[in-house]
This record gives C-alpha cells, sequence and structure tokens, in this order.
C-alpha cells in the first residue's frame, strides 16, 4: 500500500491520518519559518542598528528618514572612544573585579554545595531550606546596610566590596552545584575514601572534575553578571579611575549628551566580551538555565 | 555520635563556613539591621537618633514621592508581567517546534537577556529618538506619527515596557524547558482521541507547564518590582516622575540625600509589598498549579 496518495488507494484510516499529517506538517513548518524569521529581525535590528551608528559617518547619523547602512563605512568612532574616556582602564577594573569573582563563586559554591550533598551534619536540611528561602529576598532590604557595614571596614571607592562577597557564594549556584553533585553515585566517594583520600580530596580530584558542565554555568553567569552590574558599581565605586565598563557607559552618555556615534560604539564594546562568552558556552548555559528554572 | 560521625559533621560545617557567613554578614544581619534603621534618622554625619515609627508614618502621610513611585511600579509591573508571560509562552511555543535552524533561533533570542542592560538602554534611547530613532521611522511608514518616547511623560513609561520585553526570549527559555518535558505519548493518544492542536493546548500543554509558569511569574514578580538602571539611565525618573520607580526612589533617598533611615523604612515597605504579593500568588497555586505527582495521589 502506497501510504503517499491515499487518494488513489481509496485509503484506510491510518494512510488518511499520515497523508494529513505531512501536508499539515509542511503548511506548519512553512508559516513557522516564516514567523522565527520575521520575530528574529525584532532583535536583530537593534543590534544591527547598534553596529551601522558606530559605523557612519555625522552627517549620515543625524538623517531623516534613517539610512541602515553605512555610506561610507567610517572607523573614526572607535578610537574617539579612547579619547573621551579611559575606557582601557575600565576594561581593566572590569576584568580584575570579574576575575575574583569568577575564583571566589567557583571555590565556595564548590565547598558549599559538597557540603550540602555529600555530608552528614545536624541542621542540614534546615540550613539548606535557609539558602533556598534567601533565593526570594529582594536586595533592596540588604543594600543599605551593606553599604553601610563596607563603609565602616573603609572600603568604599575599592574593589572589595565587589569581590569579596563571592567568596561566600551565591545561593543560586549553590543550589544548582548541589542537584548536580546529588545525581553522582556515592560509590565514588566511598571508592576513594577505600583508596585513602580524605573528604577535601574526595572533592577536588574524583567529584570536581565530574562537575564541569555545572561550573561553566557558574563561570558564564558570573561573568555576565559582573560584567552587567551597574547598581553595585554606581554605589561603591565614586572616582573616575575606578569605574568599571558599565559606569563608564554612562559617563560617555553624559559628557557627550548627541554623540551616538561614540556612544554606540563603545556600546558595542561593552557588548562584545559579554555576547563572546554567551556563543562560546550557549549550549551549556541554555540547558543549565532550563533546568535550574524547572526545579524551582 | 560516633568519631567518624563527628569527623563528618565537623567537615560539614567547615565546607559550608563560607555561604554561613555571607549569610550572617549579607542577609541576615543586614535585615535586621535595615529594620532597625528604618526607626532612626541617620544621615552617615552624625550619630543615628532614634525616631521610632516616624519614617513609616511621614511615608504614609505625607509623601507624595512615595505614592507617585509605588504607582508606576505597580502599573509598570501590572502592564508587564500578563505581557511577558503570555508572550513568553508564545514564543517558547514556536522554539518547540521541530524546525530547522531552531537552534540558532533559541540561540538568537536568548542574547538580549545576557547583554549589559546599560548598553542596552544606550540602544534604545537612540531607536527611541524622537526625530532620527527608528522607531519613529518605522511608525511614520505605516501613516503614524510617534510621539517622543523618553521625552514625554505619556511615552516614557510605555518605551521602557517596551525595552523590557526585548529581553522576553530570556523566558521563553525556561519555559522551553518545561515544554520539553511533557511526555510525547500524551500528544499522540489525543490526536488518536481526535483533539486538535487548540484543544491539546488547553488539555495538555498549558496545564503540565503550570508549575514552570508559576515559578516564573514569582520571579518576575520580584524582579519587576525592582526596576533601577534602565530608568536611572533612561529618563532619571522624569520626565515629570513619569518613570519614577520604587528602587530609584529608595537609591535617591539613601544615596542622593543620605538619609539612611528613610530609605531603610521604603526599602521595608517595598519588601513587604513583594512579600504579600508573592504569598498571595503562592496561595492561589493550588487553584491554578497542576503537580502531576500530587494528581496521582488523589487518583490513588
Amino acid at each position: 500500500m502506497n501510504v503517499d496518495s491515499p487518494v488513489t488507494q481509496g485509503g484506510g484510516w491510518l494512510s488518511q491520518l499520515r497523508w494529513n499529517r505531512r501536508v499539515r506538517g509542511r503548511v506548519v513548518s512553512f508559516s513557522a519559518h516564516f514567523s522565527m524569521i520575521l520575530l528574529s529581525l525584532i532583535f536583530l535590528i537593534p543590534m544591527f542598528w547598534m553596529l551601522s551608528t558606530s559605523l557612519k559617518s555625522r552627517a549620515q547619523t543625524w538623517l531623516f528618514p534613517p539610512e541602515w547602512i553605512p555610506n561610507p563605512v567610517v572607523w573614526e568612532h572607535f578610537p574617539r572612544i579612547f579619547e573621551v574616556a579611559p575606557v582601557l582602564l575600565f576594561f581593566q577594573n572590569t576584568m580584575i573585579i570579574v576575575f575574583w569573582n569568577v575564583l571566589g563563586q567557583v571555590f565556595s559554591t564548590s565547598l558549599v554545595a559538597f557540603g550540602f550533598a555529600r555530608l552528614r551534619f545536624p541542621g542540614r536540611d534546615v540550613l539548606f531550606i535557609m539558602l533556598i528561602a534567601t533565593l526570594m529576598i529582594p536586595y533592596q532590604v540588604t543594600l543599605i546596610p551593606t553599604f553601610i557595614l563596607f563603609k565602616l571596614f573603609g572600603w568604599i571607592n575599592t574593589f572589595l566590596p565587589l569581590t569579596v562577597p563571592a567568596f561566600t557564594g551565591s545561593a543560586f549556584f549553590i543550589f544548582l552545584m548541589r542537584q548536580y553533585l546529588m545525581s553522582l553515585p556515592f560509590d565514588l566517594d566511598d571508592a576513594a575514601r577505600m583508596d585513602g583520600c580524605n573528604t577535601f580530596q574526595v572533592l577536588f580530584f574524583i567529584l570536581l572534575p565530574l562537575c564541569i558542565p555545572p561550573l561553566v554555568i557558574v563561570v558564564v553567569f558570573t561573568f555576565i553578571g559582573v560584567w552587567n552590574d551597574f547598581l553595585g558599581p554606581l554605589i561603591y565605586l565614586n572616582e573616575n579611575t575606578k569605574y568599571t565598563i558599565a559606569l563608564g557607559l554612562n559617563l560617555l552618555r553624559g559628557r557627550n549628551r548627541t554623540d551616538y556615534n561614540v556612544l554606540m560604539a563603545a556600546s558595542l564594546l561593552a557588548v562584545l566580551p559579554t555576547l563572546i562568552v554567551y556563543f562560546l558556552a550557549q549550549n551549556k548555559l541554555i540547558g543549565g538555565i532550563a533546568s535550574v528554572g524547572l526545579k524551582g | 555520635m560516633s568519631r567518624q560521625a563527628r569527623r563528618e559533621a565537623v567537615e560539614g560545617y567547615i565546607c559550608i563556613s563560607p555561604w554561613l557567613v555571607g549569610f550572617v554578614m549579607f542577609v541576615a544581619g543586614p535585615i535586621l539591621a535595615s529594620l532597625l534603621l528604618s526607626l532612626t534618622y541617620w544621615d552617615i554625619g552624625s550619630a543615628p537618633r532614634w525616631v521610632g515609627l516616624q519614617n513609616y508614618a511621614e511615608i504614609f502621610t505625607n509623601d507624595g514621592d512615595f505614592l507617585q513611585a509605588l504607582k508606576v511600579t505597580l502599573t509598570y509591573a501590572v502592564v508587564t508581567l500578563p505581557l511577558h508571560l503570555v508572550l513568553g509562552l508564545a514564543l517558547s511555543l514556536l522554539l518547540n517546534l521541530r524546525l530547522r535552524g531552531m537552534n540558532f533561533y533559541r540561540t538568537l533570542f536568548y542574547i538580549p537577556a545576557v547583554l549589559p542592560i546599560v548598553a542596552v538602554t544606550m540602544l534604545w534611547i537612540w531607536i527611541f529618538n524622537p526625530e532620527f530613532g527608528v522607531i519613529n521611522h518605522l511608525l511614520s511608514l505605516v501613516g503614524i506619527e510617534g510621539p517622543s518616547w523618553f521625552h514625554s511623560p505619556r511615552w516614557a513609561l510605555p518605551g521602557l515596557m517596551l525595552l523590557g520585553l526585548w529581553g522576553v526570549g530570556g523566558g521563553a527559555v525556561i519555559y522551553l524547558a518545561g515544554l520539553q518535558n511533557i511526555p510525547p505519548h500524551l500528544y499522540e493518544a489525543a490526536e488518536i482521541d481526535g483533539a486538535n492542536i487548540w484543544r491539546r493546548f488547553w488539555r495538555i500543554t498549558l496545564p503540565l507547564l503550570t508549575p514552570t509558569l508559576f515559578f516564573q511569574l514569582v520571579l518576575n514578580l520580584i524582579a519587576t518590582f525592582q526596576v533601577f538602571t534602565q530608568s536611572y539611565i533612561a529618563t532619571q525618573g522624569g520626565p515629570l516622575q513619569a518613570t519614577f520607580f520604587y528602587m530609584l526612589y529608595i537609591y535617591n533617598k539613601a544615596f542622593g540625600t543620605l538619609r539612611m533611615g528613610y530609605g531603610s523604612a521604603l526599602a521595608w515597605i517595598l519588601t513587604l509589598i513583594i512579600l504579600a504579593v508573592t504569598l498571595l500568588v503562592f496561595r492561589s497555586s493550588p487553584h491554578w498549579v497542576y503537580y502531576e505527582a500530587e494528581r496521582r495521589k488523589e487518583d490513588a
């Protein structure tokens, strides 16, 4: 029986169903492709507009209706960024803060999650519930006292308020990591202990090498989160030379309110590192967000 | 307790000690401190002065800024929360189709969620430019004269809402994971029973997705009440306080005029509001959130 042509066969219900499915499948896939492309434009046009403005001549920028393609292509806005403000310094500052945050988060997340997932101690379950509860606490309620605390320490206008808290871990990452550790067989620990490993050797030599997927998420999310943070640096850093890229961008705008060419060129530079990190890790990242999203 | 168990307990506490320190210093301590602070007058320069409930009294009886900030924030929440939910869900349904190039689209739609909000806001300021911006150009193509967006008391807030909606792909990715967890045999059975695509959506997809929707709703809710950076950069709360978000008000009070006590009281009120709304959502959840495990228990 030829299932592709139910018309000539007079077809059984099964072939009819298959044929219907096939036709409907084509219609659905065509309209789906169409709407996907349309939607992509909504996401892409703004990005393209940023790129296009950063490469346009000043004269071409202030035209209405706007022109999409830079003609001629002008590169001068990019070197201009570095003349207007010490942007290299901003990049360097941001990288330093990012570095310590990544280090702190990876270290503390591994250690704390391991404690919650693999060791038994009194009060563990209550403490873990408290950890999850902290996920729901809005940050503004701790913002002012934390600021005052760091002021008492004399840490205002240093990177310390932006880096030290990372070494206490973040509830979100700890939760993620703990769920992952729970899924690894306990036989691993037992075998390693039998071979003479102590608790911390079990963590660092046996379990952590198996935890690359969640660790990638910790690293990438920390990178993106710290790179993009605005309120933290805004509150704690008050000298230009300490600024991060996010603050620097705002500074740039304050000084050149209408110079959109330079502003878009600088925005592009600020966006680039997160984009690169995102593309490098996007497979693991999207899976990770999804798994966390579900467990909550 | 055996020696070994005691040893394990000690090691356990060593392992979680970083988090315990952080919890005391950056969560529990500050929460308590901000409650106490909210009962004082303190401008950092001099010693804090105990004023009891005076800050709260002033906020509730004699503070137009507070009412405006609350109004702006609630308006934003009421409009954008359902939009994010519905559009995110629609987008995730599209992303769930088996289509060539789908990985590319998934990657693409999530991008706005990873970009620096400062850069994104700069970009949209330019896009919303009344005279030379892209949006008003596109509007003019269909014969509409665009408003002056961030310069207009009426359109500044809708502009910020649109800016937020650009990041709708972030939620869609989470819904997508929920969709992919729905067992395919349910759809097959429904199809054989003659259920059309619409019925399958209402009877299978939506009920089984409610736990994910619930989770996203709670997260979005908390995030929506904390909008800050966009309005700080694009409008500074203006024009005419049209985008005066609550977080902006807290920031101005605490770090602009250095009224730490008053700022803490404002923060506590916002926290209580968020808590109340979240509780409400939680209380409503048995009526609309479907949990497979519970259902099985009932059936048994």
